[in-house]
């Protein structure tokens, strides 16, 4: 699905990220996790396409394909999806507006017709109430006065209706309160497919209680600096970062 | 010079008084010999006037713009026009070429309370109420547009809305100009009693030609009452428009006004309240300037007395050469503690020939207010265009969404539905790039 070689990441010609190794297999949940300024959000920044970032060395693999080569709604299009740490807010533009207006370019993309509004109508409706929002959201403008829960809830409902391969979630539990952090979490795993992977930045441990990860990285500095199974969180909870930070300094 | 040019329009004036609405009354004689006197010594608008510096009338001054003595009906085109301005589910008046025109005009069922009657049938008909009213929200020193208007309107409205009544529709107020070389100034007086609660909208099309419209509104909303106007200005691009709108509310008044400039070749509009004690206003526009149109928006908001509340959006998105100006001035008076304040003005420039002029002005008396400004004149963010590429949107198709979202927002605050989709459709026909699918709004 992805494979990150030796990425090296540079920002205003500081090295953010320094070699990074990574391998994603297709239904496979991985958490990379870190302190801040370790590099967690430059990663799903540059997986996504954003710009202001400069790839000094390294690969990253999509699908086969050279995923830094692609602009980003073509990434977004192959099945690249960011969930935002901070959804940006559009006056003006409806939420069922972009929603059609991001399936159809997946379609196109791939030579589909566009989608028939009643189907397309359904299908939303049917993911609104499984992320247990109002239909009202829908006709809201993207984003716009939602509360921080509400945005978080929007991008997985996005993402349920985009049918990504790749999933990057940013920081999606931040700002997030319990109830809110199971809606999206029950979300998050009813989307669960073998062809179907999740990458989760997270700074905290509690998102991994309800989304249980496959494999634990630990990003220090701009590098994985410790990799292991879900006990790793755990572990890292107990310990801090101060840990592997520390642990890295001996390597 | 100015008044060289400007004593064509007052030597012109002794054959047009005589066709006035109001000759017998004295009062109003009084008033536009004064305004005539006005004008005649300044002309029109300079821009060595504060107010004016950004707004070049000279083009009308070199033209001389003359009333017609009474509406007719340009059969064919006008019925088009009417057809696709006049709103369905309003009660509607419509003024041709500055007169009132009852059989165009539609207000079957208006309650029986309610007074909606041609300027020129109420000077006739109940001509002391008028006087209480005419030049009271603004007068002939204001400017001498104003002091135009009143010297030489020729018709206009009435609209006096009892205590408690809520009108259940709003009433749409159609200028229609037929006709090039043609002034169309009117009166128009607008009184909300107490507790009432009506939406107004104010309509300006015409033909494809060069006319003038020279109108104001003055509005009085009264004690807890709640006064809307929407101002829908699709003037011809070949038109020059001047509309003064000045209210005046009592305490606990709230006015609400949406202004729409999208026509014209030059036009102007003027929109300002005077606050009491608590009351409430919120000012909404948003000007779209394509080709060389100029459009310049006005707005005053006088806090006079405490706790009064002021909230203030004007957009603009200016392409090819087109220039717009927004000039927003907030008084706090000295009596006026603990006003609440709020304004904003962001433009778009579509292109390197495009000009945004604006000039947020607070000028604050009393020391416990809470005061906000903010200007943008730039480009669409960065930010939000990726989240539209991060959504399988191409960059050009983002900034084309993004601009119709940038002004949509104000349509977006219209929940009268007809006049909505009449405002949207005006938008999409400025801004038709490739990047909204219409179908799917």
């Amino acid at each position: 699905m992805l494979s990150i070689k030796n990425l090296t990441v540079n920002v205003n010609d500081k090295q953010i990220l320094k070699g990074i190794n990574l391998e994603i297999k297709p239904g496979e949940i991985h958490a990379i996790m870190g302190p801040n300024g370790s590099g967690k959000s430059t990663l799903s920044h540059i997986l996504s396409g954003k710009a202001g970032y400069t790839v000094t060395g390294g690969s990253v693999t999509y699908q086969g394909k050279d995923l830094l080569e692609m602009a980003p709604e073509i990434r977004a299009r192959e099945g690249v999806f960011l969930a935002f740490q901070y959804p940006v807010e559009i006056p003006g533009v409806s939420n069922i507006y972009l929603l059609k207006a991001a399936l159809n370019s997946i379609r196109k993309h791939h030579s589909q017709p566009e989608v028939d509004a009643m189907d397309f109508l359904t299908l939303v409706k049917d993911k609104v109430r499984l992320l247990e929002m109002d239909e009202k959201f829908l006709y809201r403008a993207v984003n716009e006065g939602f509360s921080g829960g509400e945005k978080k809830r929007n991008e997985i409902l996005q993402m349920a209706i985009l049918e990504p391969k790749l999933c990057i979630l940013d920081e999606t539990d931040s700002g997030l309160d319990i109830d809110a952090l199971k809606i999206v979490s029950e979300g998050v795993n009813s989307l669960r497919a073998a062809d179907r992977s999740f990458v989760m930045v997270t700074h905290y441990q509690r998102l991994l209680d309800y989304i249980k990860p496959d494999f634990v990285h630990v990003l220090a500095h701009g590098q994985i600096v410790k990799s292991g199974g879900a006990e790793l969180a755990l572990e890292l909870e107990e310990k801090g970062y101060s840990w592997v930070e520390d642990s890295k300094a001996a390597i | 010079m100015t008044t060289a040019i400007a004593s064509r329009y007052t030597a012109e004036y002794p054959t047009i008084a005589p066709t006035l609405p109001g000759q017998n009354l004295v009062w109003l004689t009084a008033l536009r010999q004064e305004a005539l006197s006005k004008f005649s010594a300044l002309g029109f608008p300079s821009l060595r006037e504060e107010e004016w510096r950004y707004t070049n009338v000279s083009a009308i001054e070199k033209k001389l713009f003359a009333p017609s003595a009474i509406g007719q009906v340009q059969e064919t085109v006008s019925k088009e026009l009417l057809s696709k301005y006049q709103l369905a589910d309003a009660w509607s008046v419509v003024l041709i070429d500055g007169h009132f025109c009852a059989e165009l005009s539609a207000l079957e069922g208006l309650p029986e309370t309610v007074t909606v009657m041609s300027m020129a049938d109420a000077l006739a008909q109940q001509p002391d109420n008028l006087e209480r009213y005419i030049n009271q929200a603004v007068n002939n020193d204001e400017h001498s547009f104003v002091a135009f208007n009143a010297a030489w309107f020729t018709d206009g409205l009435f609209v006096h809305v009892p205590a408690k009544l809520a009108l259940e529709k709003p009433l749409q107020v159609l200028h229609l100009s037929t006709q090039g070389d043609l002034l169309a100034s009117t009166r128009t007086v607008i009184v909300a009693e107490a507790m009432a609660d009506i939406k107004v909208i104010e309509t300006f099309v015409g033909m494809d030609a060069a006319y003038l419209s020279a109108t104001v509104t003055e509005v009085f909303v009264g004690c807890n009452a709640d006064v809307t106007l929407f101002k829908m200005q699709c003037e011809s691009d070949k038109a020059y428009h001047f509309g003064g709108i000045y209210v005046k509310q009592a305490k606990d008044a709230r006015f609400t006004h949406h202004n729409f400039a999208f026509g014209g070749l030059l036009a102007r509009s003027d929109i300002h309240t005077d606050l009491d004690t608590a009351s409430e206003c919120e000012l909404n526009g948003l000007y779209l300037g394509i080709n060389r149109q100029h459009i310049d928006n006005h707005t005053r908001i006088n806090h006079l007395k405490p706790h009064s509340i002021s909230r203030e959006l004007y957009k603009g998105v200016l392409d090819d050469r087109a220039r717009g100006v927004f000039q927003g001035r907030v008084i706090v008076a000295e009596d006026a503690q603990k006003t609440d304040s709020q304004m904003n003005n962001r433009n778009l420039l579509l292109s390197n020939d495009a000009e945004a002029d604006t000039k947020p002005q607070l000028e604050i008396y009393a020391d416990d207010v809470k005061c906000a400004h903010g200007v943008t004149v730039g480009q669409l963010d960065e930010k939000s265009i990726f989240y539209l590429q991060s959504r399988c949107i191409d960059e050009e198709t983002a900034r084309n969404m993004l601009t119709f979202a940038f002004a949509n927002e104000m349509v977006d605050k219209i929940k009268i539905k007809s006049l909505h989709d009449q405002a949207l459709e005006q938008v999409l026909i400025r801004f038709p790039q490739e990047g909204v699918n219409k179908e799917w709004l």
